[in-house]
């Protein structure tokens, strides 16, 4: 199924997530079972669907990184599925650095500081590797999504990193 | 979901956890990560002139079945030829530490890293 085209915005990264918003609310007002009350029993059962692909497919569109997975879907790369193991060597060196950072934390005298770093360098990081996603997948080539696909896969190792830190953050103040 | 009993030996006293010199030429380094986990790893082995790894070492940052998988592997390539451990097949990890399916991908992971890690050496001696 076509995100984009259920909720009629165009098939593109860089999406208005304001807008985005209006129509879920729209779509999930002219699918509301209240609406089917006097339906036949299909069209209950269709609106009942619809309703719940609306809901998955906002789910998709409002994150960046499952918005550009579907993007790339449509485009025949999928990798929402993969177990191929990542192999950009200075790139995981760079993650085992930055765990290793995330490891010092709570044996530091300053925990605080090694967080500002940390969430300093992982900002930055995704920051940086987001605009080359939007600038890759908006290229629209088979290369660039191959590219694109890369930078989706570098980007989850820093939103775990992100998850880490905050669970590291609400275990100093436990 | 519960671990097996191997997996929590393995994760609670992991072996030879660490990281050998980066300048030893005798040493070669494998890195391999899941995106869809955040897990990291790094498998170092240690080789001597025969061609037999008479070391190995390991840092894991992921789950319990990430972490026992890679100290597993740390355990059974020492004393084997690179042409031994590259016979080791994710199946075999899986199975010995009795890996439900959904973990099954941390085995792989363990197999790619010391794949890695023998195409390092091979390609730092230029066989």
């Amino acid at each position: 199924m076509n995100y984009f085209q259920l909720f009629q915005v165009p098939a593109q990264f860089d999406l208005d997530l304001t807008e985005l918003g209006t129509r879920y609310l729209e779509l999930q007002r002219n699918f509301h079972p209240d609406n089917f009350a006097a339906a036949s029993e299909r069209d209950r059962l269709l609106a009942v669907q619809q309703a719940a692909n609306i809901n998955d497919a906002y789910h998709s569109l409002k994150q960046p990184l499952l918005r550009a997975e579907h993007l790339l879907a449509l485009r025949g790369v999928k990798i929402s599925h993969e177990q191929r193991s990542f192999t950009d060597t200075a790139f995981l060196m760079q993650q085992m650095e930055l765990r290793e950072l995330l490891a010092d934390i709570l044996h530091s005298t300053d925990p605080y500081a090694l967080i500002d770093e940390a969430e300093q360098q992982i900002q930055q990081q995704k920051k940086l590797l987001l605009k080359q996603l939007a600038s890759a997948l908006d290229a629209n080539q088979p290369e660039q999504d191959l590219l694109a696909a890369d930078i989706i896969r570098k980007l989850k190792f820093f939103f775990k990193l992100q998850h880490e830190l905050e669970l590291i953050e609400q275990q100093l103040q436990d | 979901m519960a671990y097996s009993e191997k997996v929590i030996d393995h994760y609670e006293n992991p072996r030879n956890v660490g990281a050998f010199a980066k300048d030893d030429p005798t040493v070669a380094t494998g890195m391999v990560g899941a995106p869809a986990c955040g897990d990291v790893m790094k498998l170092q082995i240690k080789v001597n002139e025969q061609g037999i790894i008479e070391d190995a070492k390991f840092k894991t940052y992921g789950c319990g079945s990430a972490i026992a998988s890679s100290s597993l592997v740390t355990e059974w390539v020492k004393g084997k030829s690179l042409d031994e451990a590259a016979q080791i097949k994710n199946t075999d990890i899986a199975q010995e530490l009795a890996l439900p399916p959904v973990k099954i991908h941390c085995s792989i992971l363990a197999e790619d890293a010391i794949k890695a890690a023998i195409a390092d050496y091979k390609t730092r001696h230029g066989s």
